[in-house]
């Protein structure tokens, strides 16, 4: 019994222990690590992807996945820059309409949030399988963001744009802020809302909840409009920082968001799996990626370790939930 | 031929045999019969060696076998054909007998003209007139139950086991079944066959063994025996009779139902229920019997609201014309659905008690937006203790439970809406014979408190006890209605068979 309670905490802290010997070991290693510099380094870079696998991990709760995020990303970082440094300009009707920096940054929010509402509207009305629906939109937005930037990137945004994502807040770096509330605001909406109860219920078992009344496709539409806007809020952060939109921004960034949200301990089968454990295994996959260039290890061998690391969490994952 | 001795077996230290004796003779039909939960699966999953793990011993002509797994027992000669078909619906009918067993030419490469040919054979022998590359999903339920008994064929399979073989076909397809049952009589097989359905077993069989609580109770000859003979020895006790009688004084219409009629999605043509109108009274308990495919599932699915554009109803609740179309709207008006399926439909197993009991009722909970962790808490805890549900707390996942208490938290779910009027589907299904009868406590308790009671079950004991007025379905349709005290067991089946066969 003792010893079963023992497991449960093992079993629960699991992330956070593989976290802290990642650091340690790296540190043994290196000593530009455990610096105050490289800490909030980190942090920045990991601060895109943990507000993508933040969404991401709410849309698997349901037993969904969003392919769609880093397209979605593109988009709305582009649709921020383009609107923020030319506007809506009409040659034909003579019309120009200007955007301030909070206009454009909350038109890049309402585009995420359509993209994501198409999808949870696909996925729900014509019960397109997740995979599928989120991979159309994937092309989908990647080539509207071409048609919209005609590839080129939009550059020089102006230094207020520039402090989302370099600026500095009470002596921590502006994204760090950003995905510190991005990650309250789920663990509340998880953890305290009738929304969050829905959310594990339909991925455990969409049947008894729909029996039970639960409104199933408005809880999906919600989540996948959640993703898009985290999506959005993650593009904005790369084009600020970057002081540019780029028309590739963002490519293969879902599989980092979804190897996060594995690591950190959600089941892709839906229903099981917390915002922190995402969160965890954000930052997990954010230090593996620092310590090896640190390590002056080979990209092309990160990319080996890192695929090494989540099927290893993987396993462990199920080795666990079988002694259940 | 195949013999259980003394055989025990326990899940997690609840024993569901207890030193069971069983004879499978060659050439003979044996007739293993016993209620839910009995223990009929589980002794004929050890002979087949899906459970591995036993007390006791299994003798397979006269030599002690102990199987490790399914493909030993089917390897030397015994198959189980489940009450879930076990077919691989897009191969072809060919494809699925030799799944695993496939024959290769002398190239390395599937032989498919020796194995189209036996299989041709097998179907010939069973008459089964269809081609053998016809896909599995293309044949009906009974001509894929076929396939599974070619299935054990083909690998001379000397001990075939049917588990309710009969359960989801035709009357028609029945009679094919028996026909080759009879054959492999004939060519000494020894066959178990287990069902619920007594009339059968008095066509078929020629021994039976009776199952309860895990024990063997008795076998013999079926020769000589009687319906009611074996339904004693099945059930051993009666069900408490819990009506509650203050019914009749005051008729007050809680809910009634008029030309309530639903059509099969995808062929509107096809009505699967027609024409339904009844009346519930408050504090009444309404049972509804039917026998499979009556449609009574479907008829609380439809007041549930589930299916909005396939039906058409006029519905009085609580003299409020309603209309829902999903089962949101129908809760918030108060109607509530205990689902035949708890595992399927009515929990989410992996979350704990209190969250399963709060799904439906969450928005009670919520003040300011967020959830009101206390009150949800101690919701929780009253139910448990009202219901007498047995955890050691709400923080409990379903999962762990027994069944009953798992039926008693899918109420506890529903009563937390705070019903009008609550409907339960099958509610003891797969529960043992003490949970039932609280289950039945429970049920005349709350009708006492004010609620309607809609109960669907084909468990006639069952309804026959604790129905004020009971309703009889057959073919979509109400055949005949009986207060509760003028029903009898014959009335209620006459009027449940359906009168086109």
């Amino acid at each position: 019994m003792i010893l079963s309670q023992y497991r449960s905490h093992l079993v629960k802290f699991q992330p956070l222990i593989a976290l802290v010997l990642l650091c340690v070991g790296i540190s043994l290693m290196s000593d530009k690590f455990l610096t105050v510099d490289n800490g909030w380094n980190v942090m920045r870079q990991i601060s895109v992807n943990i507000c993508i696998s933040v969404g991401m991990t709410l849309v698997v709760l349901t037993s969904g996945i969003d392919l769609s995020v880093g397209s979605v990303l593109a988009l709305c970082g582009a649709i921020t820059a383009g609107l923020l440094k030319f506007g809506i300009e009409v040659p034909s009707n003579n019309l120009f309409v200007g955007f301030t920096l909070l206009g454009a940054i909350l038109a890049g929010l309402i585009a995420g949030s359509l993209l994501g509402l198409f999808n949870g509207w696909t996925v729900t009305k014509f019960k397109v399988p997740p995979f599928v629906a989120t991979l159309a939109m994937l092309t989908i937005a990647r080539g509207l963001t071409m048609l919209y930037t005609k590839g080129f990137p939009i550059s020089n945004l102006g230094d207020n744009f520039a402090y989302i994502g370099t600026g500095w807040f009470l002596g921590i770096p502006v994204p760090v802020w950003i995905s510190a509330v991005v990650i309250v605001i789920a663990v509340i909406i998880t953890q305290k809302t009738a929304l969050g109860r829905y959310i594990y219920a339909i991925g455990g078992n969409e049947s008894a909840s729909k029996l039970s009344g639960i409104n199933i496709s408005k809880v999906k539409m919600i989540v996948y409009a959640i993703a898009g806007v985290l999506s959005a809020v993650g593009g904005i952060m790369v084009t600020s920082r970057l002081d540019s939109a780029q028309p590739n921004a963002g490519m293969s960034y879902e599989l980092d968001a979804i190897a996060a949200v594995v690591i950190g301990g959600t089941s892709l089968s839906g229903g099981r799996g917390t915002i922190m454990g995402t969160v965890l295994g954000a930052i997990i996959i954010g230090v593996l990626n620092n310590g090896l260039v640190l390590l002056n290890v080979s990209p092309f061998w990160q990319q080996v370790v890192k695929g090494g690391v989540i099927l290893l969490a993987v396993i462990i994952d199920r080795a666990n939930s079988k002694n259940d | 031929m195949l013999a259980a001795q003394h055989i025990s077996k326990k899940f997690s230290g609840v024993t569901a045999l207890d030193d069971i004796n069983l004879e499978l003779p060659a050439g003979k039909v044996t007739a293993v019969i016993g209620e839910n939960g009995a223990g009929k699966s589980t002794l004929m999953k050890i002979l087949s060696g899906v459970y591995d793990e036993y007390e006791g011993d299994v003798l397979y002509k006269g030599q002690k076998v102990h199987f490790k797994n399914p493909r030993e027992a089917q390897n030397a000669g015994i198959a189980i054909i489940h009450q879930e078909l076990n077919l691989v619906p897009y191969l072809s009918i060919t494809e699925n007998l030799f799944l695993g067993r496939e024959l290769n030419n002398s190239l390395g490469f599937l032989d498919k003209k020796a194995m189209r040919i036996k299989t041709e054979e097998l179907l010939k022998k069973l008459k089964l007139s269809v081609p053998a590359d016809t896909l599995i999903a293309d044949l009906k339920v009974g001509q894929q139950q076929v396939v599974e008994i070619a299935k054990a064929l083909l690998y001379d399979a000397e001990v075939i086991i049917m588990d309710e073989p009969t359960s989801a076909i035709s009357e028609s397809e029945v009679e094919v079944l028996y026909g080759i049952i009879n054959d492999l009589r004939k060519e000494n097989k020894a066959i178990a066959y287990i069902s619920h359905k007594l009339n059968e077993l008095f066509k078929i069989a020629d021994l039976y063994v009776v199952l309860r609580d895990g024990k063997t109770i008795e076998s013999g000859q079926m020769k000589g025996m009687t319906h009611d003979a074996i339904i004693n020895k099945m059930v051993g006790r009666d069900i408490d009779i819990i009506r509650n009688g203050n019914i009749a004084k005051e008729k007050d219409v809680l809910l009634k139902v008029d030309g309530l009629c639903l059509t099969k999605a995808g062929n509107k043509q096809k009505s699967i229920l027609n024409n339904i109108c009844f009346e519930l009274y408050r504090g009444e308990i309404l049972g509804i019997f039917g026998l499979m495919g009556a449609g009574r599932t479907e008829l609380v699915e439809t007041l549930l609201g589930l299916h909005p554009n396939l039906s058409v109803a006029d519905i009085t609740l609580d003299k409020q014309c309603v209309k829902f179309n999903s089962a949101t709207k129908a809760i918030n008006a108060g109607i509530a659905l205990v689902p035949e399926d708890r595992k399927k439909d009515g929990l989410v197993l992996g979350l704990d008690i209190k969250t399963n009991i709060s799904l439906s009722s969450i928005d009670q909970h919520q003040t300011t937006g967020l959830i009101d962790n206390k009150a949800e808490h101690s919701k929780a805890r009253y139910y448990i203790k009202a219901l007498k549900i047995k955890t050691t707390s709400e923080k409990q996942t379903v999962k762990n439970l027994s069944g009953g208490n798992q039926q008693k938290v899918v109420i506890a779910k529903c009563l937390a809406t705070k019903p009008k009027v609550l409907m339960l589907d099958e509610p003891t299904r797969g529960i043992d014979i003490n949970a039932k009868n609280e289950i039945y406590k429970l049920i005349a308790e709350l009708a006492a408190s004010g609620l309607g009671i809609i109960m669907v079950s084909s468990e006639l004991p069952e309804i026959l006890a604790i129905s004020d007025r009971i309703l009889v379905m057959a073919d979509g349709a109400i055949t005949a209605e009986f207060e509760g005290h003028k029903a009898t067991e014959d009335n209620i089946l006459k009027a449940a068979i359906p009168q086109t066969i």
